[in-house]
C-alpha cells in the first residue's frame, strides 16, 4: 500500500483538536492526582485504623492492576450503580485516581522524612494537629517530591492515550477517526506520536520551571 | 457480588492469565535485549551509536506505548511488516520497555565508581575486559531492583494489547463486562489474577536481589 503523507493536511485540524483535548484531560487529571495524592497520603498515615486499613487495600488494588482495567471498571461500573458520567469525566477520574495513588506513595515517604521537630515546634506554637499538618509538615514534604511527581505527570500524559478506548475523543481517538476515513493508519498514528512528543517536550519545560521555582523558594 | 457467575467464568480468566504470563515473559526477554543494546549504544565511544541510543530512548519514552503498538500493528502492513496481534504485542511492548531498561542498565553501570575501571585498566585489562570482569558484575547487582520496577510496570502494561484484541486478562474482563454487565465481579477476578502474577514476580526479584548481595 505504501505511504502517502499528503493526506494529512486535510485532517490536520481534527487531529489538532484531539491534541487540545489531550492537553485538557492531562491537566485536569494531573491536578486531581496531585491534590488527591496529598489527601490520600494524609489518610494513609493519619486516619483512624478503620479508615486506614480499607484505604490501604484500595491503594494496593490500584497499584497492582493495569490502568486500562481500572478505566473499564470506572466507566462501566459507575453506570451500573446509576451514575452515568460523560466519557471525558470518567477518563479524568480514572487517570486522576490512578496517579493519585502513585503520588500518595511518594508523598507518604516524604511526610515521614520531614523532621519530627517541625511537628513538635508547630504544636508548641499552639497549632492543632490538623493545622500543623496543613501549614507546616505537608508543604515541606510536597516540595521535596516535586521532581518525582513531575515524572508521574509525564507518565500520565502518555497514559492519557488509554482513555480513547472508553470513547474520549482525544488525540488517539481523533487519529483513529481520520484513519477510518482515509485507511492510512501508519501516517496518522505517526502524526499522533509527533503531537504527543511535542506536548511531552512542552510539559517537561513547564515542570522544569516549576522545579526551579520550588528550589528557589527553599 | 454474584459469586455463582464468578465461579462460572473464572476458567476463561485463568486461560487469559496464562496468555498474560506468556506476554510478560517474552516481553521481559525482548526488553532486556533491547535495554542491553540500548545501554551499550549510549555508553559507546562512537558518537553515532550514542546518538542512535539517545534517540531511541527519547522517542520511545516521549510517546504513548499504545500509539507505538498501533503504528506497529495497524501501520506495519503499509511498510511490509505483517504481524499477528500477539507478535505485535510482544515486539511493541518489548521495544517500549527496552527504552526504560536502557536507562536502568546505563544508570547502574555509570553508578560504579570510576576508580574501578581505572584500576582495571592500570592492571593491564583491555576496555572490554574491564567492563566484562570488573564493572558489569558489580553493576548487575545494582540493576536487579530497578529492573524489577520496570518488569512490574511491564506486567501491567501488557493490558494494552487488549486494544489490538489479544485475548489476555484485560480483554477477557472487558468482554465479560460487556456481556454480563457485572463490572465489579469481572474486575475482581482479573485484578486478583494480576496481583498474584505481580506478587510472585516481585518475590522472585527480591530473592534474586538477596542472592546477589555480596555482604
Amino acid at each position: 500500500m505504501g505511504l502517502d503523507f499528503s493526506v494529512i493536511p486535510k485532517y490536520l485540524d481534527v487531529v489538532m483538536m484531539g491534541a487540545v483535548w489531550t492537553v485538557a484531560i492531562t491537566v485536569a487529571a494531573a491536578l486531581l492526582s496531585f491534590f488527591g495524592g496529598i489527601v490520600f497520603a494524609v489518610i494513609a498515615l493519619y486516619a483512624p485504623k478503620f479508615v486506614r486499613l480499607p484505604f490501604r487495600a484500595f491503594e494496593w488494588l490500584f497499584m497492582g492492576t493495569p490502568l486500562l482495567l481500572q478505566l473499564f471498571l470506572i466507566y462501566f461500573g459507575l453506570v451500573q450503580i446509576g451514575i452515568d458520567l460523560p466519557a471525558f469525566v470518567a477518563g479524568v477520574i480514572g487517570l486522576g485516581l490512578h496517579f493519585a495513588v502513585y503520588n500518595s506513595e511518594l508523598i507518604q515517604t516524604a511526610i515521614l522524612a520531614v523532621d519530627k521537630g517541625q511537628m513538635e515546634a508547630a504544636r508548641t506554637l499552639g497549632l492543632s494537629r490538623g493545622q500543623a499538618l496543613k501549614k507546616v509538615v505537608v508543604p515541606q514534604a510536597v516540595r521535596d517530591v516535586i521532581p518525582p511527581i513531575g515524572n508521574n505527570m509525564i507518565a500520565l500524559l502518555k497514559d492519557s492515550a488509554l482513555v480513547s478506548v472508553i470513547g474520549v475523543s482525544e488525540l488517539t481517538l481523533s487519529a483513529q477517526l481520520a484513519i477510518g476515513r482515509t485507511y492510512r493508519p501508519f501516517e496518522f498514528y505517526v502524526l499522533a506520536a509527533v503531537f504527543y512528543y511535542i506536548i511531552n517536550l512542552g510539559m517537561e519545560a513547564v515542570l522544569r520551571r516549576i522545579e526551579r521555582k520550588v528550589q528557589a523558594a527553599r | 457480588m454474584d459469586v455463582e457467575l464468578m465461579l462460572k467464568v473464572y476458567p476463561f480468566f485463568l486461560k487469559a492469565a496464562w496468555v498474560t504470563i506468556q506476554l510478560s515473559v517474552l516481553t521481559t526477554i525482548l526488553g532486556l535485549i533491547c535495554g542491553s543494546l540500548g545501554a551499550a549504544a549510549r555508553l559507546s565511544r562512537l558518537r553515532i551509536l550514542r546518538i542512535v541510543g539517545a534517540a531511541y530512548v527519547s522517542f520511545i519514552r516521549g510517546t504513548p506505548a499504545l500509539i507505538q503498538l498501533f503504528i506497529l500493528y495497524f501501520g506495519g502492513p503499509q511498510v511490509g511488516i505483517q504481524l499477528d496481534a500477539f507478535e505485535a504485542g510482544v515486539i511493541g511492548l518489548g521495544v517500549n520497555i527496552g527504552a526504560y531498561m536502557t536507562e536502568t542498565i546505563r544508570g547502574a553501570i555509570i553508578a560504579i565508581d570510576k576508580g574501578q575501571a581505572e584500576a582495571a585498566r592500570t592492571l593491564g585489562m583491555s576496555r572490554y575486559q574491564s567492563m566484562r570482569y570488573v564493572i558489569l558484575p558489580q553493576a548487575a547487582r545494582l540493576m536487579i531492583r530497578p529492573l524489577g520496577v520496570n518488569i512490574n510496570a511491564l506486567i501491567k502494561g501488557t493490558a494494552l494489547v487488549a486494544a489490538i484484541s489479544v485475548i489476555e486478562l484485560t480483554y477477557t474482563a472487558q468482554r465479560y463486562i460487556g456481556s454480563t454487565y457485572k463490572p465489579f465481579e469481572m474486575f475482581f477476578i482479573s485484578g486478583v489474577l494480576y496481583m498474584i502474577i505481580i506478587y510472585v514476580t516481585g518475590r522472585g526479584i527480591a530473592w534474586l536481589d538477596r542472592r546477589a548481595r555480596i555482604v
